[in-house]
């Protein structure tokens, strides 16, 4: 890449050499952060994910210190946030018991927004969840819950038949129902959450790549004409970063938004 | 010299573009239902949104899993 990719940051991989173009699942290896030692597990995408709860338990703990009545700056700012979260999702979705569940909702929500955040950081540039594994471990969480929820409030044989028999089917559709009822609450809710948020932030980045590399690539070109596109494209890159940012926060919200959902419909008392 | 005229990859990417106008309009359709539901009735938003998102979440799933095979068929 040559001198200007001391100049702009380079997505992808630093070299940036003619194998990084076109874009696509590569862009998104993982590199370990000790080449050497033979820990591949332990790579960037894992410290995200540990420094992003890090800041989230930081955060939370520091918001709650020395609350007072008349409450300053920052225990506002603090209030505000979960007040969000726990009036917004939890008391519309949940209910009268939704202080249950309060606390894994905030937590999930922080979270999520954190590691989402991480993607327009200068210094990681990726968003955790743009390697699926990760969102599959925050849906199996989620999933664990809702029928953990319902289970505990109905007990498991008449929460199997809330979730697989609606109420008003006529018995003779129950061979078509059932089977449908089970793919959908128990393969794909949990399927579609975790991959959801993956090929968000997975699509939105690679976008961002797209903008940034291309753009260098051809402000490197010989011809004038590829030299002006190549500003443009990178001018455009700034409005994809906002785009970006907006719906790493949106996803976030979708994520606990349904999950409130789910766990609403487990424990509600009809179908 | 760069390779821009060269297009290479897959064509199930295309494919997938195809298959996110149904998704696309039908997750259109569940929220302008919804605002012209909140339009006529706002007290009834909360009742409105949570069916909403579940109408969402079943709505999106046909361009998650689209995404999904569109990388996992070669």
């Amino acid at each position: 890449m040559g001198r200007l990719g001391l100049i702009i940051p380079m997505e992808g991989g630093g070299e940036g050499d003619a194998h990084h173009w076109p874009p696509g699942v590569h862009s998104f290896d993982p590199k370990p952060l000790f080449p050497d030692a033979g820990m591949d597990w332990l790579n960037t995408y894992l410290l995200q994910a540990v420094i992003g709860a890090l800041i989230v338990i930081l955060l939370w703990l520091w918001f709650a210190k020395d609350q007072k009545i008349v409450p300053g700056f920052k225990q506002w700012i603090g209030e505000q946030l979960y007040n969000l979260i726990r009036n917004g999702i939890g008391r519309d979705a949940l209910g009268p018991d939704y202080h249950k569940y309060t606390p894994y909702l905030v937590a999930l929500f922080s979270f999520i927004l954190v590691n989402n955040l991480f993607g327009q950081f200068f210094l990681s540039m990726f968003p955790t969840f743009s390697r699926v594994g990760y969102a599959y471990g925050l849906a199996l969480l989620s999933f664990i819950l809702y029928n953990a929820a319902g289970i505990a409030k109905h007990g498991l044989g008449s929460y199997l038949k809330l979730m697989t028999m609606p109420k008003g089917v006529p018995p003779l559709l129950y061979i078509i129902i059932i089977p449908l009822e089970i793919l959908s609450n128990f393969i794909v809710r949990p399927i579609t959450l975790a991959l959801r948020l993956f090929a968000n932030l997975f699509a939105g980045h690679l976008v961002v790549i797209v903008f940034v590399v291309g753009g260098s690539m051809l402000l490197e070109s010989a011809s004038v004409l590829y030299k002006v596109a190549g500003g443009a494209s990178l001018l455009m890159a700034f409005p994809i970063f906002g785009l970006e940012l907006f719906i790493g926060a949106l996803q976030a919200y979708i994520f606990t938004v349904l999950t409130a959902q789910y766990v609403a419909s487990s424990i509600a008392d009809d179908h | 010299m760069l390779p821009i005229m060269e297009i290479t990859g897959s064509l199930n990417m295309v494919g997938y573009g195809l298959a996110t106008i149904g998704p696309g309009i039908g997750v259109a359709m569940v929220f302008a239902a919804v605002i012209n539901g909140t339009a006529r009735q706002p007290e009834a938003r909360g009742a409105l949104m949570s069916t909403a998102w579940i109408g969402f979440a079943v709505v999106e799933a046909l361009a998650i899993i689209g995404i999904a095979l569109a990388f996992a068929i070669q």
